[in-house]
């Protein structure tokens, strides 16, 4: 029994790696703020908004069959929390029954508790498809309620319930066994024992085969230590099998989880952005290669989530273009865009809404950022050898239409130099069929792209009124030779607290 | 048929019977340590007799290197050791039938016995046929065996034990447990309920599960409900246990007297050859010397003491080799030379060498020829001892007495350092006359000492030093070269090395 919710044909796989460069991805776009609005302090969600986050989709398709099912999820959120709770509390229940023990008796008694718990766990289940199927219009919750009703039929709760009871075993057991080593029983094999109605010794000994039987004494102490060790022994193989059933039960209800959780972080995210008024949409996703990538009122999710008052969008149309540079003002909203172009591009390829009014771009082959850092410690290398190295890292994996996102890079060093390897790196990914977008205050590389007229770049920048106040909008611009650094100067001197900015090591 | 021996040739040599001890020489040549290495692990089968009698007949040894080489060839070796396995497995079986009261517990471990033994001996008849070994030793015992397993007293045997173990397991029956008792009856074929449970839950399998089958402790007795189950399994089946009954009365003697003694005499070349093996994954080198008694012109290429070699290999560090080499009338090896440079190990490598290969045993070295000895004397200096009231020198000269009252023109002397206990020119005496009396016997003798005057005292006599490297004379090489006596034992060196010399240990002193 699968639910495939996360993708048509397979589970999702919680083993799966992470792409290699998870932790700068996480760092540079601010994503475990986005990570904890999904959820909620709950672990499991955390883990799971993690993986669905950081493992893109690479395909329109299957990105549409997510925001299919997140679709219904968003209509019917109290009905997909009750079955996700459902899943919640079966293998929490099982958690606080279980107890580990070396007796089959003991095993197999643990296993019937869980069971008759199970079986009402799944009845809850069978009882929300029942009632609330019709209400889902999704292929992926349409397959999930069918298979629950054929699969979870009255014919079928009567057959386990008969097993809750046979288990029990209250009249006796029975076994077979075979002459071992020194002729002691071995290979011991439980058989059914039949037909209450008919009485169950009569049945068993029905035709009156040859047999003899033996009572212990009442005082016979040890005597009944040896019979109940060898109904352990008897029990040892139905036992593990009913213990492995619950296991299997249980694993249902774990997959369920997993193919649930991912849904569940969507709805505890959009709750959020809803109370804020902030705008969401579900993405259009575009073949890789097709250089698209248009959106109006995008924002940065991250930070809106940590303050009170909305933040404010950006438009952009690149569509049919390799590379877009960003230059402009100081605390113009720079970094904030840029990073926004990253979370919803991570959000889409999992399948999510975006933070934005309308989103459109293409799928891309692997997302990567190459973020300015902080002067490391190690004394290992220089910044800018440190900065290089990794643009070597993000060489060795990088892909045909992947997207990488360079804020700020390559300026540890005299201008002349910076601008001549970002030129290169630049131009050598763009031809690579590589999209790049570039914040940067490197005069001589934005400008020297700008005056090279070149038809698939956009050059974005910053916007300063005359009174040096931000807009924190990037209307489209010619790179200038000043970033206004020195309003910046004057904005700290008047002790005005500045716009919180949330990236990394600044 | 009959079959002798794997370990002798004729019957004349056959140990059976007579306790040996250990040889007097086993304590100053180490040739203990070497032995209890050997058959370490293999207690059962009472090896050291075995390498207490040396052969006296080239043939014998013949014989014995044959075994020993179509052991080497192959995978007999192998085979060899899974039907040593076996009938080791026999033995123990046999040791729990003995152990149990319950006489249906008893016969039942008696006939897992006979199993195993029945599978020994037809794996072992069938292997060796594959094997194909070529020395008379082998093909003797093969044809022996072949015979055997034809014979109706093995076949009948093996139709018995079948028979009894397919109505044995047979006796399948039905235990059916309540709260205060059990009833027992045959089984009749009721289906596995478990198969039945787990089709039931089948369908929310996602992946692997964990095993939660209990592994129950295993003791060969049984307590008096499983005794009580028995017993009724056996008024179920009454003939089955009756054919049991006296199928094991019939078969109690049912090991052959001569499989049983192989698979002891085996065992001198399987433990001979596990210790080779140990040793030659460390790089030493093993040979079959040629061993002739017609002359005594004898020599070893890269020869060394096994109980040295064994005890550096254990510790990871390497041995160092050494040749000698008797031409013509040359009898007598002097070995002089340092302290602590090998003189020692060198005597003792040279009696070993003969010693091993009058076993019949490949020796550790290169390459060689060996003199086949009738008697093998040693005189190493030892503690004065109480009992005798004796001085020490007057022992030496008592051993000495002893030991060339007894010796034959055929036998091997080695001495180390006798007559120590005396002034040096007393000591010259002595050996001088010594070595009169031995070059009169014509014996093989290695003599270690520090007169070196005795290197020179007539020309059947070989001296060899042992070395130091020429820059450092404080380090030795370990290695006995075959060159004149030269008088200095660097003793003074290991003096400085140690700040021991005049000046230094004054210094240190008065510091």
């Amino acid at each position: 029994m699968k639910a495939f919710l996360m993708h048509k044909d397979r589970d999702f796989d919680l083993e799966r790696e992470l792409p290699p460069n998870e932790k700068a991805l996480a760092q540079d776009l601010a994503l475990p703020v986005l990570f904890e609005a999904m959820a909620l302090d709950d672990e499991f969600l955390l883990e799971m908004a993690k993986r669905a986050v950081l493992s893109s989709l690479s395909d329109p398709e299957s990105i549409l069959y997510r925001q299919d099912i997140l679709q219904d999820c968003l209509k019917n959120s109290s009905i997909v929390r009750d079955i996700y709770n459902v899943a919640v509390e079966s293998i929490e229940n099982r958690q606080k029954q279980w107890w580990a023990t070396r007796y089959p008796s003991t095993i197999m008694f643990s296993a019937v508790e869980a069971l008759k718990m199970f079986v009402g766990q799944l009845r809850k289940l069978r009882t929300i498809a029942d009632e609330h199927a019709d209400k889902f219009d999704s292929d992926g919750f349409a397959r999930l309620f069918s298979m629950l009703i054929a699969e979870l039929d009255d014919e079928y709760f009567t057959r386990i319930e008969e097993y809750l009871s046979e288990l029990k075993m209250r009249k006796g057991m029975l076994m077979s066994a075979e002459l071992g080593k020194g002729n002691k029983a071995v290979n011991f094999v439980l058989h059914k024992t039949l037909d209450k109605k008919q009485g169950m010794l009569e049945r068993i000994f029905g035709r009156k085969p040859l047999a003899y039987s033996f009572r212990l004494s009442p005082r016979d102490e040890i005597g009944a230590k040896a019979l109940s060790d060898l109904r352990d022994r008897g029990l040892n193989i139905v036992a593990n099998v009913v213990a492995q059933s619950t296991d299997h039960i249980l694993s249902f209800f774990q997959m369920l989880r997993t193919e649930l959780a991912f849904y569940v972080g969507c709805l505890n995210l959009h709750e959020q952005l809803i109370q804020k008024r902030e705008p969401v949409c579900l993405p259009v996703p575009a073949e890789p290669g097709r250089r698209k990538n248009s959106f109006r009122g995008l924002y940065d999710v991250c930070l809106a989530l940590s303050v009170t008052q909305k933040v404010i969008g950006n438009d952009m149309n690149a569509d049919q273009k390799d590379m877009v540079i960003i230059t402009g003002a100081n605390q113009g909203g720079k970094s904030t865009f840029l990073r926004s172009i990253g979370q919803a591009q991570l959000m889409m390829q999992a399948g999510m809404f975006v933070p934005a009014e309308f989103f459109c771009s293409e799928v891309c082959n692997g997302i990567f950022t190459h973020y300015r850092r902080e002067e490391d410690n190690t004394m290992k290398s220089g910044k800018l050898d440190e900065e290089l190295r990794r643009m070597s890292d993000i060489a060795d994996d990088i892909k045909q239409n992947a997207l990488v996102l360079f804020n700020e890079s390559f300026a540890a060093t005299y201008e002349k130099d910076g601008s001549e390897i970002a030129r290169q790196v630049t131009t050598a990914l763009v031809e690579n069929e590589v999209r790049v977008f570039f914040v940067t205050h490197l005069y001589d590389f934005a400008h020297g792209l700008f005056d090279s007229k070149m038809r698939n770049a956009v050059f974005l920048r910053a916007e300063r009124k005359a009174d040096g106040t931000r807009t924190f909008k990037l209307p489209e611009g010619e790179p200038l030779r000043t970033s206004y650094g020195e309003d910046l100067y004057h904005k700290i001197l008047t002790t005005l607290s500045p716009t919180p900015k949330l990236s990394a090591g600044k | 048929m009959s079959f002798p021996s794997i370990l002798f040739a004729g019957p004349q040599d056959h140990t059976n019977g007579q306790p040996l001890d250990e040889p007097d020489f086993f304590g100053d040549l180490n040739l203990d340590q070497i032995v209890a290495a050997v058959t370490a692990g293999r207690d059962e089968y009472d090896l050291k007799p075995f390498f207490y009698f040396p052969l006296s007949r080239t043939d014998e040894i013949e014989y014995r290197h044959e075994v020993m080489q179509d052991l080497e060839r192959g995978t007999l070796l192998e085979l060899i050791k899974s039907f040593s396995q076996q009938m080791s497995t026999m033995r123990e079986h046999l040791a729990q039938a003995d152990g149990l009261y319950n006489m249906y517990q008893k016969e039942a471990w008696f006939l897992d016995a006979v199993e195993v033994y029945c599978d020994a001996v037809k794996c072992l008849e069938e292997g060796l046929l594959r094997e194909a070994p070529r020395s008379q030793g082998f093909l003797a015992f093969h044809d022996y065996l072949v015979s055997y397993v034809q014979s109706d007293r093995f076949t009948v045997l093996l139709a018995e034990t079948r028979k009894v173990r397919a109505d044995l397991v047979a006796a399948k029956y039905c235990i059916f447990i309540t709260g205060d008792g059990f009833k027992v009856r045959k089984y009749e074929s009721e289906p596995d309920y478990s198969v039945d449970v787990e089709e039931t839950f089948e369908k929310f399998k996602q992946g692997a599960v964990k095993d939660y089958r209990v592994t129950f402790p295993w003791w060969p007795q049984m307590n008096h409900i499983e005794a009580k189950i028995l017993d009724f399994v056996v008024r179920l089946y009454p003939e089955t246990f009756s054919n049991l009954d006296s199928y094991h009365a019939k078969n109690c003697n049912f090991v052959d007297e001569a499989i049983l003694a192989f698979d002891r005499e085996i065992q001198f070349y399987m433990a001979f050859l596990d210790h080779m093996a140990k040793l030659k994954r460390a790089g030493l080198k093993f040979c079959y010397p040629r061993v002739v008694n017609d002359s005594k012109e004898v020599y070893a290429h890269e020869g060394y003491d096994l109980a040295l070699a064994h005890k550096l290999v254990s510790e990871g560090s390497s041995i160092v080799c050494n040749d000698f080499q008797l031409r013509d009338g040359e009898r007598v090896v002097v070995v002089t030379g340092p302290n602590q440079g090998g003189k020692t190990t060198f005597a003792r490598a040279f009696a070993q060498l003969h010693y091993l290969a009058a076993l019949g045993c490949p020796i550790p070295g290169r390459e060689a020829r060996l003199f086949l000895f009738d008697f093998l004397f040693t005189h190493f200096g030892r503690e004065e001892d109480i009992k005798t009231m004796r001085g020490k020198l007057e022992d030496d000269l008592v051993r000495i007495h002893a030991i060339l009252n007894r010796a034959t023109p055929n036998s091997i002397i080695v001495m180390n350092e006798i007559f120590t206990s005396t002034t040096l020119q007393d000591a010259l005496f002595l050996s001088k006359k010594v070595m009169e009396k031995i070059r009169e016997f014509d014996l093989l003798c290695v003599w270690v000492t520090f007169i070196d005057e005795l290197a020179f005292f007539s020309e059947h006599i070989v001296s060899m030093i042992s070395t130091v490297v020429p820059e450092n004379p404080a380090q030795r090489t370990f290695k006995i070269l075959r060159e004149p006596a030269g008088g200095n034992s660097y003793a003074m060196t290991i003096a400085e090395k140690y700040r021991l010399t005049y000046e230094t240990l004054k210094e240190r002193i008065e510091s």
